[in-house]
């Protein structure tokens, strides 16, 4: 008796052409699952391939070789389940705070009088009730993440892809993001896959935390379960022995293939 | 600086500007007027000039023939370029094909088109506008073409994610995109209506402020020439005012990155 499993990555092999016509693979043989109601974090070196294999699991892109199962149906186009965040800002900058979230009902055929409404909810939810008539151009880059969030989950997707959502953040409104994250991820728990190359981060949030090696060709060299209780409080948990623990372990492994990223990537500026 | 020292000092430019004109085109300086009065005139004349013209009322026809001339071009020029920015936005192909003759035509000094523009359309208003649309036309096309063009790639597949349709991502992103575009070169593309609107007066045609200027010039009149500049001058002005109140409306989501308006 196992819980469904809601995206299944087997053996994904991506690969883009170049300009000058060679082929770059991305990612070789990538296998990982993603059971329903679990949250994976994805960590890897800068350029690792880990964004690419979320566009993957989205149906943003096709892998060259291997197969995407989403709810074990072979996902075919675009992944109609997922909700994704994504690192950049997404918003549409034409529309206010509200509209921007209220746009995902309306765009399944919502009425537009019931979208509202309930777009101010999830606004209110993530703390930005007050902000509804606001342009994104006038919010902060938190506040934006969080009606891109609202955005995301007022559709209720049963897959939740987030690509280094919080990035861009300073340090705090990221652990202050995070918590928002994890209060509402614990409502309905979602699958979700979470990609990050902040170990600390993966570690807070999720329940099972996958290392990539350094690209091209990167592959899953590592995957740790983590058992921290829940609810949890990133702030607190952060002080945790047992996350200092898995936190060493993690990082004995990610750090040659960070090295190894690095000089990569002066190597490969060297040779431009 | 306060808005009415500001205001105080841009008023100064024009006061000295007017009695230094006065003044060199009126009084002898070491026995010699260095303003001619036949090649300058003087502001008193060019102002009773303007204070006859709106008297009596004649500007009033002139005016309106050219506020319906740009109004027109601006109106043709703006639909046609949406739509033909968008559709080659779309269509690389069709894009790739027409490139070159786009690049062509939009290379040729419209004001040469002119002459070709009143022998197939007449000397009424129709010429004028045809004049006004070639201008227009092109910067709102080249604008929506780059819109549509240049939509970010994350709002797009964000659209994608969110489960829009072709039809829908139409909607809510590349149209208010193409749009924004637009609406960013309007102030150069309703001035450019109204230069083709003028120029193609000037070139030939029996009212409108171009023509108001070309009977002036053709008398030697350059009081009247000079007056029919003034009030061309308050008449873009104005329209340019309107356009900015439009576009603040329009574009209320967009930061505002210059001072302007």
């Amino acid at each position: 008796m196992s819980t469904p499993t809601a995206v299944a990555l087997e053996d994904a092999k991506v690969a883009f052409r170049l300009g000058d016509g060679r082929v770059y693979t991305a990612v070789e043989k990538a296998h990982l699952t993603v059971a329903q109601g679990e949250f994976v974090a994805i960590v890897g070196p800068t350029g690792c391939g880990k964004s690419t294999l979320l566009n993957v699991a989205a149906g943003l892109l096709k892998p060259a070789a291997g197969n995407v199962r989403i709810f074990d149906r072979p996902l075919a186009g675009l992944n109609r389940d997922a909700g994704y965040l994504f690192q950049a800002d997404a918003l549409f900058p034409w529309k206010t705070a509200l509209d921007n979230v209220a746009i995902g009902l309306e765009v399944q055929g919502t009425p537009r009088s019931e979208a509202l409404p309930r777009a101010q909810q999830w606004l209110t939810s993530v703390g930005l009730g007050a902000f509804a008539g606001r342009y994104p151009h006038m919010l902060s880059g938190g506040q934006r993440k969080r009606v891109a969030l609202a955005q995301v989950l007022i559709r209720d997707p049963k897959i939740l892809l987030m690509d280094e959502p919080f990035g861009p953040l300073d340090a705090q409104t990221r652990q202050v993001m995070g918590n928002l994250l994890l209060d509402l991820w614990s409502a309905d728990r979602k699958a979700v896959l979470f990609v990050t190359h902040d170990l600390e981060e993966a570690i807070a949030l999720a329940d099972r935390v996958v290392i990539m090696s350094a690209g091209p060709s990167s592959r899953i060299i590592g995957d740790w379960r983590v058992g921290l209780p829940r609810p949890r409080d990133i702030f607190e948990v952060r002080l945790d022995k047992e996350f200092h623990a898995l936190h060493r372990e993690i990082w004995s492994v990610l750090k040659d293939e960070v090295m190894k990223g690095y000089a990569q990537s002066t190597q490969a500026a060297e040779a431009v | 600086m306060s808005r009415p020292t500001l205001f105080a000092l841009q008023v100064l430019v024009a006061v000295v500007g007017i009695v230094l004109w006065q003044v060199l085109s009126t009084v002898p300086v070491f026995g010699k007027i260095l303003l001619p009065p036949f090649f300058f005139s003087n502001p008193l004349d060019v102002f009773s000039q303007i204070v006859k013209w709106f008297s009596s009322g004649v500007i009033w026809k002139h005016l309106g023939i050219t506020l319906t001339e740009s109004l027109l071009a601006f109106v043709i020029g703006s639909a046609g370029g949406v739509l033909v920015g968008f559709w080659f936005a779309r269509q690389p192909l069709v894009a790739a094909v027409f490139d070159p003759y786009v690049k062509m035509v939009n290379a040729l000094p419209r004001v040469v088109l002119a002459p070709i523009f009143a022998l197939w359309l007449g000397l009424g208003i129709w010429s004028k506008v045809a004049l006004g649309v070639t201008l227009v036309f092109f910067i709102v096309f080249f604008n929506v073409y780059q819109g549509v063009k240049e939509v970010s790639r994350t709002v797009l597949d964000n659209g994608r994610m969110l489960g829009m349709s072709e039809r829908q991502l139409m909607r809510h992103v590349y149209w208010p995109s193409a749009l924004s575009w637009m609406f960013s070169s309007l102030h150069t593309s309703v001035g450019f209506a109204v230069v083709g609107a003028v120029v193609g007066e000037y070139l030939g045609s029996a009212a409108g402020l171009g023509y108001l200027i070309q009977q002036a010039e053709g008398v030697f009149d350059v009081a009247g020439v000079f007056a029919g500049m003034f009030v061309l001058s308050a008449f873009v002005i104005l329209i340019d005012f309107g356009v900015t109140l439009v576009e603040r409306r329009l574009l209320v989501w967009r930061p505002t990155v210059d001072g302007r308006g």
